[in-house]
């Protein structure tokens, strides 16, 4: 059975309502701040370092990304993988549909010659729109301190590759944003959905990679005890914490910037386990940038696919659901 | 379907699992009238209402609304028709004017068209003065009749209003049904739920009774009144004099009369017999206060309905 008439009809009505309610909200001037404080902290960390070994490094630039200074355990890449973009993505998303039915606004909204589609499209398009801000903002922030503090423009390539770097970090938010708006769709009452979607960033991002995917990998590939005697991992256990790892967003977003954003490291030329053996006689230098994308490309599919599923779940939830409160 | 029906449904029918909400109702509506959908809280008012715009599935039977079937076609009867939801709700943080103007954009409405309908549907609704506030701060009163804006703003054929009156008060429930009176006026078919009834019966052209999710009766307040309360014409005397119930009970055509209070008495009849009452009164030497015909009221016909068909609970309690 074919129904009459666009399911993009109004999305753009929705996409600047909403965007307006983001953009003037008090959550944009925290965010505003967040941001140049952000950029600060990413400078903080690196301008020192980086200043001792300028004169010889091809990736200067990148490095205001990458690096972490001595005694602060983070990087600016961590602390949007683990923090700013989760917590901008999931705070922008998580009372985005309940609150229409809070309001009691849905079924009057809906009773407008538009399709749910376009409530929820719309919804969608307008976080993403805004966290986009945010993070170009950002971006341009760092970039334009890091010229000023360093003295040294970036070249082409180093361009290139913080550029891709930031439309990755947009699609990063995207994930959190549709898990973020799944919730809301699910949960009526948003500090339900809130309290959801932040847990599910807790255990995706920390406890995941770092102790249920071990766990899991143990029980699954079991430690081999003749590698155990000799101090050495056991190469099937390593690769299926590799594999579950990556189920979390975090560990994708961080496999990627690590290959976009250090490509004379070696650690970098593979995502798969590197065997000593392999990296014997290998090359020095640094990956082109078309090598590196092909590395990441695995991974950057992942994160798409992971937003598209999940809004594709957050979407029949949502079509099934009754309008009445 | 004739032209004169806006909307029509036959044997509709929803179910959630096994339980059905909706039994199979069939009633229409015509153009230009307002008809009321009665009942308690929980008969299945509710659930009618979102089946016929769409926003609900239909388990079984046909709607037409305006011709358009509301599972293939939503989106012509929503750019047709509009709907004022119980405890309609708002954007608070956006003033009157820029809810509307959030709504008539979805409508496709061109700026110039845009604002002056937003003016114009504001001002019939006497909420000019108020357009710029946001709709935080004002009432419940106020939001209802923000709603019947939107509704006006929308040129809307049908008006389908759920529950509009209930939780306001007296003053402001008079002023609500005069707008939605002014509906009618300018030839918008109403359709309204209510469980109060005696509001509704005001305004109501004509009206079903629900019960259990079944369609018990519908009809002019009249008609329902002749159905359920039986004889044709209910007039009520007040007299003074002696014995005049004797004089009253033997005038041709009255079935039964009934006390009210003393020196006021209902007649029961099969038709209008204020003449012959007026000449008893008189003949028995009464002084004639005040003669009338009563109209049946909803509240009466109602409670005597369900008085005489328990629903099915009750029937087991008992």
């Amino acid at each position: 059975m074919r129904r009459e008439g666009s399911a993009l009809n109004g999305v753009g009505v929705v996409l600047l309502k909403e965007l307006s309610d983001h953009l003037t909200s008090v959550l944009m001037r925290v965010c505003e701040v967040l941001i140049v404080l952000l950029a600060f902290a990413a400078l903080y960390f690196t301008i020192q370092q980086v200043k001792e070994t300028t004169a010889e490094d091809q990736f200067l630039f990148l490095r205001l990304f990458t690096r972490a200074s001595e005694g602060i355990p983070i990087t600016f890449v961590l602390l949007l993988s683990w923090f700013f973009v989760p917590i901008l993505a999931i705070v922008l998303g998580f009372d985005s549909v309940s609150s229409e039915h809070n309001r009691r606004t849905l079924s009057r909204v809906l009773a407008q010659p538009i399709y749910r589609d376009a409530l929820l499209f719309g919804k969608f398009a307008a976080g993403l729109l805004t966290i986009s801000f945010s993070l170009v903002a950002l971006w341009l922030l760092v970039i334009g301190l890091g010229l000023l503090r360093l003295g040294v423009p970036p070249n082409a390539e180093e361009t290139a590759r913080a550029f891709i770097f930031l439309l990755v970090t947009i699609a990063y938010a995207g994930v959190w944003l549709a898990l973020a708006m799944l919730s809301s769709i699910i949960f009526r009452s948003a500090a339900t959905a809130a309290f959801v979607a932040f847990g599910l960033w807790l255990l995706l991002t920390f406890l995941w990679p770092w102790f249920l995917a071990p766990m899991v990998a143990n029980v699954v590939a079991p430690l081999d005890p003749g590698y155990t005697a000799l101090g050495l991992p056991t190469p099937e256990n390593i690769e299926w914490i590799k594999i579950l790892s990556r189920l979390s967003p975090s560990t994708l977003y961080n496999e990627i910037a690590l290959v976009l954003l250090n490509p004379d490291d070696v650690s970098a030329r593979s995502l798969g386990t590197i065997y000593l053996t392999q990296l014997q006689g290998a090359a020095r230098g640094a990956l082109p940038l078309g090598q590196s994308l092909i590395i990441a490309w695995p991974d950057i599919v992942a994160l798409v696919a992971g937003t598209i599923v999940l809004f594709t779940i957050g979407y029949t939830a949502f079509q099934r659901q009754e309008v009445r409160a | 379907m004739s032209d004169d029906i806006v909307i029509e449904a036959k044997g509709l029918t929803k179910r959630y699992g096994r339980t059905a909400v909706v039994k199979g109702i069939s009633f229409s509506v015509n153009r230009g009238e307002i008809f009321g959908l009665l009942g308690p809280n929980g008969a299945g008012k509710t659930t009618t209402i979102l089946m016929l715009l769409g926003l609900s599935d239909i388990s079984d039977g046909m709607a037409r609304v305006l011709g358009y079937d509301p599972i293939r076609e939503p989106l012509a009867i929503k750019r047709r028709v509009g709907y004022l939801p119980d405890q309609v709700g708002f954007y608070d943080n956006l003033s009157a004017s820029d809810n509307l103007r959030f709504i008539a954009r979805l409508l496709g409405l061109e700026r110039a068209e845009r604002e002056q309908r937003i003016a114009a549907a504001l001002a019939h609704v006497g909420l000019a003065d108020v357009s710029e506030k946001r709709v935080r701060t004002f009432s419940r009163g106020m939001r209802q009749r923000l709603g019947l804006a939107e509704i006006l703003m929308k040129d809307a054929q049908i008006a389908i209003l759920d529950e509009p009156t209930s939780g306001l008060d007296p003053q402001v429930t008079l002023e609500l049904l005069d707008i939605i009176r002014g509906l009618k006026h300018r030839g918008v078919s109403v359709l309204l739920s209510s469980h109060l009834l005696d509001r509704v019966q005001s305004v109501c052209d004509r009206v079903a009774l629900f019960s259990e999710g079944n369609l018990a009766l519908i009809g002019t307040v009249p008609e329902l009144g002749r159905q359920v309360l039986g004889g044709g014409f209910r007039v009520e005397v007040e007299a003074e004099g002696e014995g005049l119930d004797r004089h009253l009970a033997a005038v041709p055509g009255v079935q039964k009369v009934e006390d009210v209070r003393p020196g006021r008495v209902l007649l029961l009849a099969e038709r209008d017999v204020r003449p012959e009452a007026a000449a008893a009164v008189v003949s028995a030497g009464g002084r004639l206060l005040r003669l009338a015909v009563a109209e049946p009221s909803l509240e009466a016909i109602y409670t005597q309905y369900f008085h005489e068909h328990p629903r099915e609970g009750e029937i087991h309690a008992a």
